[in-house]
């Protein structure tokens, strides 16, 4: 490919993304889901059972929000899936794909927008857990390094609900598939409790499930503590995602458009 | 004359369903060709392979000289697509849909802007322009969908059933929009299920049934061979059907075909006085009617008379 057309695939790339971000603007509802769920489950778990878990509501908010920082993050990449199926179901796609432009535009275009949303999703649940009592006991660029990890990890998990997206017919069916993909990914992790209370084979997923390290990642950056491991093992994670989804979701799009 | 698309030997399978069974199709420059039949008749297939959405099984075809499989992308600047498949984004307003698809056809943003008031302008939505296409009415859709396929000055444009599903008035604005179209020289492919509308704005048309071409034709050649109205008759009594069904058939040479259910008798018919002359004889008789009409035919009726056989799913 020439420079020329890979500027354009980009630019390309870029109107499309702003069609998303349009979209973002014009139904905030579609943001609720992604913002109110994990405020509620915030509020729930911390002062519900944060005194029975951890002594007390303050220490229990220290450790749950970089876990919900990644549960909210997963459900946000999840969405592109929905959003795509709904493209094609709507004939938007076969607009575009009648027109002189790359082919992968508006796959680059839809992850691009959802990058926007992982933002918004980040910014508002940190602040409502600092209204809260929630402290960074590091620094801002801990703060940043952990925002932008969790950004990477929502990018790389995508490919998976592109996949998904692609395969099934309706947007209801690629919603409803993905709730029961993570649902049990997300709760069969340490984001709300430890593991050490799990039976076996629990305790043995939870303890490498990528929510599970990716959780303890962002404690370690923003809580302090051990970075080293947990980073590694996320960053496995992430690379084995984007090495397996990257390449069915492609394979899915070809196929479907 | 030049042609803008050329057709030959089509073939696209589904599975057991043949949706193309060979279709050849030849589209003048700057004419408008109907393609006309019954839902599933391969039309929109058709359509989706000329406009590089869809890669056929066997045969070829080429927009002004450029290969659809081989050289999508110089197909892809020639064309426009609109229709039941290719649509706009309801979220968004009339002006963001058209600076979005201006914008992937490398306008600058001004220009962007620029082309997209012209064509809500062109297409009197200026005032919803505005507005998230999805208030829009059906027929100010359409027309903003039209507008999104224009974008690029397409000299060819791809009709996918531009007006099914809208009412009357909806309908004759976009044909109005269409016939400007065709003045200013663009060369349109037009699919629908109605003869009518072929009639009114097809230059010839192409009748497809089960994925293959049955008949070709100037709209009045094939109006011809059709019948151009119906005479429709209802008897009040059910008693009186089989002195009416003799009135009718001596009438106009035809045998009438006749639902025993409804008691409803249908005829092709050439001259619509036959009308006035059906009234005086029924009247003649002592016989009243329910129902009396006359109408254009129905493509049921079309395709009885191009295949002699029925389209799927009427009644035999």
């Amino acid at each position: 490919m020439s420079t020329i057309a890979l500027d354009r695939g980009v630019r390309h790339g870029f109107s499309l993304a702003w069609r998303g971000i349009l979209k973002i603007r014009k139904n905030p509802e579609q943001l609720m889901d992604v913002t109110l769920a994990p405020i509620i489950f915030l509020v729930m778990f911390t002062y519900l059972f944060g005194g029975a878990l951890a002594g007390s509501t303050d220490s229990y908010l220290q450790m749950l929000v970089p876990g919900i920082m990644v549960m909210n993050i997963l459900q946000a990449s999840m969405t592109a899936g929905v959003q795509l199926n709904t493209d094609v179901s709507k004939g938007v796609f076969d607009r575009f794909r009648s027109m002189p432009i790359a082919r992968s535009a508006p796959l680059v275009g839809a992850v691009l927008a959802d990058v926007v949303r992982y933002v918004v999703c980040i910014v508002v649940l940190l602040v409502v857990a600092t209204i809260m009592g929630f402290r960074v006991q590091t620094g801002p660029v801990e703060l940043l390094v952990a925002a932008g990890l969790t950004i990477a990890f929502g990018l790389c998990f995508c490919w998976a609900s592109v996949f998904v997206g692609m395969l099934l017919k309706t947007p209801q069916a690629v919603q409803g598939m993905m709730f029961v993909l993570i649902m049990p990914l997300t709760f069969g992790s340490n984001v709300f409790v430890g593991t050490d209370t799990m039976p076996g084979w629990l305790k043995a997923w939870a303890d490498i499930s990528p929510v599970s390290l990716l959780s303890d990642a962002l404690r370690g950056l923003l809580n302090g503590g051990a970075i080293a491991g947990p980073l590694t093992g996320s960053l496995v994670w992430m690379v084995a995602a984007v090495a397996v989804f990257f390449p069915l979701a492609t394979w899915a799009y070809r196929k479907r458009v | 004359m030049a042609l803008a698309i050329r057709a030959e030997g089509l073939v696209k399978h589904y599975g057991e369903t043949k949706a193309l069974d060979g279709v050849d199709l030849e589209v003048p420059e700057g004419r408008v060709v109907g393609v006309l039949g019954p839902n599933g008749a391969g039309k929109t297939t058709a359509v989706r392979v000329l406009a590089t959405l869809l890669r056929p099984d066997a045969g070829h075809a080429t927009v002004h000289g450029h290969d659809v499989v081989k050289d999508p992308r110089a197909v892809r600047s020639l064309i426009g697509l609109t229709g039941q498949y290719a649509s706009v984004d309801e979220d968004l307003s009339g002006t963001e849909n058209l600076v979005l698809l201006a914008r992937l056809l490398d306008h600058s943003r001004a220009g962007a802007r620029a082309r997209a008031a012209e064509l809500l302008e062109r297409f009197e939505l200026t005032d919803a322009a505005g507005r998230a296409a999805k208030t829009y009415s059906g027929g100010m859709r359409r027309r903003l969908d039209l507008a999104a396929s224009l974008v690029g000055n397409p000299s060819v444009l791809y009709l996918d059933e531009p007006t099914t599903g809208l009412d009357p008035h909806a309908r004759n604005e976009v044909w109005a929009v269409v016939r400007k179209l065709v003045a200013n020289g663009v060369t349109v492919l037009l699919t629908t299920q109605y003869l009518e509308e072929a009639d009114q704005l097809a230059d010839s048309i192409t009748v497809f049934d089960h994925g293959r071409v049955v008949a070709e034709g100037r709209p009045d050649e094939l109006k011809r061979r059709v019948g151009g109205q119906t005479l429709q008759v209802r008897p009040t009594s059910l008693r009186d059907l089989d002195v009416v069904q003799r009135i009718l058939g001596d009438l106009t040479g035809v045998r009438p075909t006749r639902d025993d259910d409804t008691g409803l008798l249908t005829a092709p018919v050439n001259d619509p006085v036959l009308l006035s002359t059906l009234v005086r004889k029924l009247d003649d008789a002592g016989i009243t009617a329910d129902e009396l009409a006359l109408r254009l035919p129905s493509l049921d009726e079309v395709f009885l008379a191009l295949t002699g056989k029925q389209t799927e799913g009427s009644p035999a």
